[in-house]
């Protein structure tokens, strides 16, 4: 018998072992959702699987009666393009001053501390400074997202441009690099992999962001959503919301997790080595 | 024409004195072996050509100018791991050099003047024996496959002085064996002047024209970094003299046993 440790499942049983927790919690919602229902018919806090899809069926296949729109799609399409904008720049501007700040030492000694003092504004605390400075509109949930989530990449990738072996920064300047070259042909496609890695583990904290701006001042996306129908207690719409989100994030991380092996095969095929 | 002149050079760090004294003379096309116990400043000799670092007395000169206090095209280097670029392939690799020459904005080359350096990049793996590799990541190679594209990187933008820092220190006694030949041929065709420093003393004497010995003269066991290290033998190496091995091996061996104590690893 070999030791726990060295046992590994194969693909199949993987697979299997990955779906069960998530079977079981499925049929713990069931058994739990019909004694409640069982008890009290018009218990509103563990719906059915029928109401909740009558719900889904209403909100993501006819258009609502007060916009004309279908709720859903225009939800989604309202949060995703927030998101987008927002994870966009954050990524950008996390990038460049990233990479300036690692590269380049007086600036790293003048920024520096300004990003590690603004990554630890707890972002939410200034969202009422937000709307007042940027008004009510797209505006200040984008900005909330970038003043979450940009000095974390911004900083993340200043430390792995900082971790480039010296020996490699040495080589290039031998090779005739100038401060700009070596910027552009050695740090800048090394950041690549890693900035999507930073992007991947900030994207929970930029929806986090995304919904708390939504859930407090929006007419429409999905955060605005569920905080509405709560006032309703409206668990149908809540849940199935609530697991679009979780699918539509998953999606997200798996795309670019997706980008990297194919775009970027150099990083993937050196780290198995 | 390169020569080399290193006049009563000091370098300490703080208290700690690393190298004392040093005086050399290089001519042009020369290959020094430069061989040591550890932590007698054969690196910190190497980092002062490299110019990543300046002496603290005396003078350091290539050509009769001060040495430049930052790395440059005229100075190539092969570190013992980790020079080659791991996003580029084996030819972009070698292609660097003449790219980042030709297009100081993008870094980069296209249509004829890129296929032109693209000739001169595969005329240049060709000699290394990396040609058939040439479509590969660098990380893809072994350790003595990347040691080659290193030099061939290196010696493509045809350096005045080629650094070697341990260059087949990782590497399995068969394919040091092949290596060594390739750099010598390498020397002989394009003319440099190779420093070239090892652990292998035997090494140091098969390779190179001279062979220059760094190792503490004086030795305070109650403080071991007051004194630092100088060139102890400078040996040209021909087959008229004889070279001292044991000799030298002892005498490395003695400061060694203090080294162990006061270095860190």
């Amino acid at each position: 018998m070999r030791r726990l440790i060295n046992q590994h499942p194969g693909r199949g049983s993987a697979l299997l072992f990955g779906a069960l927790p998530f079977a079981l919690l499925l049929i713990a919602y069931l058994i739990a959702s019909a004694l409640r229902l069982d008890a009290n018919p018009n218990d509103k806090l563990l719906p059915s699987l029928t109401s909740m899809g009558r719900a889904v069926h209403s909100y993501a296949m006819e258009p609502s009666r007060r916009t004309g729109q279908i709720t859903l799609w225009a939800d989604t399409a309202a949060s995703l393009r927030r998101l987008a904008l927002g994870v966009g720049i954050s990524a950008a501007l996390g990038l460049i001053i990233g990479i300036a700040t690692g590269a380049v030492p007086y600036l790293g000694a003048g920024l520096g501390p300004l990003i590690s003092a603004l990554s630890l504004i707890p972002p939410l605390a200034i969202l009422p400074v937000l709307f007042i400075v940027f008004g009510l509109g797209e505006t200040a949930k984008v900005v909330l997202i970038v003043i979450g989530i940009a000095p974390f990449i911004a900083r993340d990738i200043a430390l792995r441009t900082a971790e480039l072996p010296r020996e490699q920064i040495i080589k290039a300047q031998t090779l005739g690099a100038s401060s700009w070259q070596l910027i552009t042909r050695v740090i800048l496609p090394q950041m690549w992999p890693r900035l999507i890695d930073a992007v991947r583990l900030s994207l929970g904290a930029a929806w986090l962001f995304l919904i708390a701006a939504e859930a407090i001042a929006a007419t429409n996306g999905l955060g605005y959503r569920i905080f509405l129908v709560r006032r309703y207690l409206a668990m149908d719409i809540i849940i199935p919301y609530v697991l679009w989100i979780t699918f539509l994030a998953y999606g997200m991380d798996y795309g670019l997790r997706l980008l990297s092996r194919r775009a970027l095969s150099w990083y993937h095929a050196g780290a198995r080595r | 024409m390169t020569a080399i002149a290193v006049h009563h050079m000091w370098k300490e760090y703080g208290d700690q004195v690393v190298l004392e004294n040093v005086s050399v003379q290089v001519k042009d096309h020369e290959f020094c072996t430069i061989v040591g116990a550890s932590g007698c400043g054969k690196t910190t000799f190497l980092r002062m050509l490299l110019g990543e670092e300046r002496p603290t007395r005396g003078q350091f000169l290539i050509d009769g100018q001060p040495l430049p206090d930052e790395p440059g095209p005229d100075r190539g280097i092969v570190f013992q791991r980790y020079s080659v670029f791991p996003h580029l392939t084996v030819l972009e690799n070698v292609l660097l050099g003449l790219e980042l020459q030709a297009a100081p904005v993008l870094g980069r080359l296209f249509g004829r003047r890129r296929r032109e350096a693209e000739e001169r990049a595969e005329a240049m793996l060709q000699e290394v024996g990396l040609y058939e590799a040439r479509n590969k990541y660098a990380t893809a190679l072994s350790g003595g496959m990347q040691q080659r594209l290193s030099i061939a990187q290196s010696v493509i933008m045809q350096p005045k002085i080629l650094l070697l820092d341990e260059p087949f220190g990782a590497l399995d006694p068969g394919i040091s064996a092949d290596m060594h030949k390739l750099i010598l041929r390498l020397w002989d065709e394009h003319r440099m002047t190779i420093f070239m420093v090892t652990h292998d003393i035997k090494e140091g004497f098969e390779l190179g024209t001279r062979l220059l010995v760094f190792d503490k003269v004086r030795l305070d066991p109650q403080a071991p970094e007051a004194f630092g290290a100088t060139i102890t033998y400078d040996i040209p190496l021909d087959a008229s003299h004889p070279p001292p091995i044991a000799e030298i091996e002892q005498a490395s061996r003695r400061t060694e046993g203090y080294g162990a104590r006061l270095a860190p690893a």
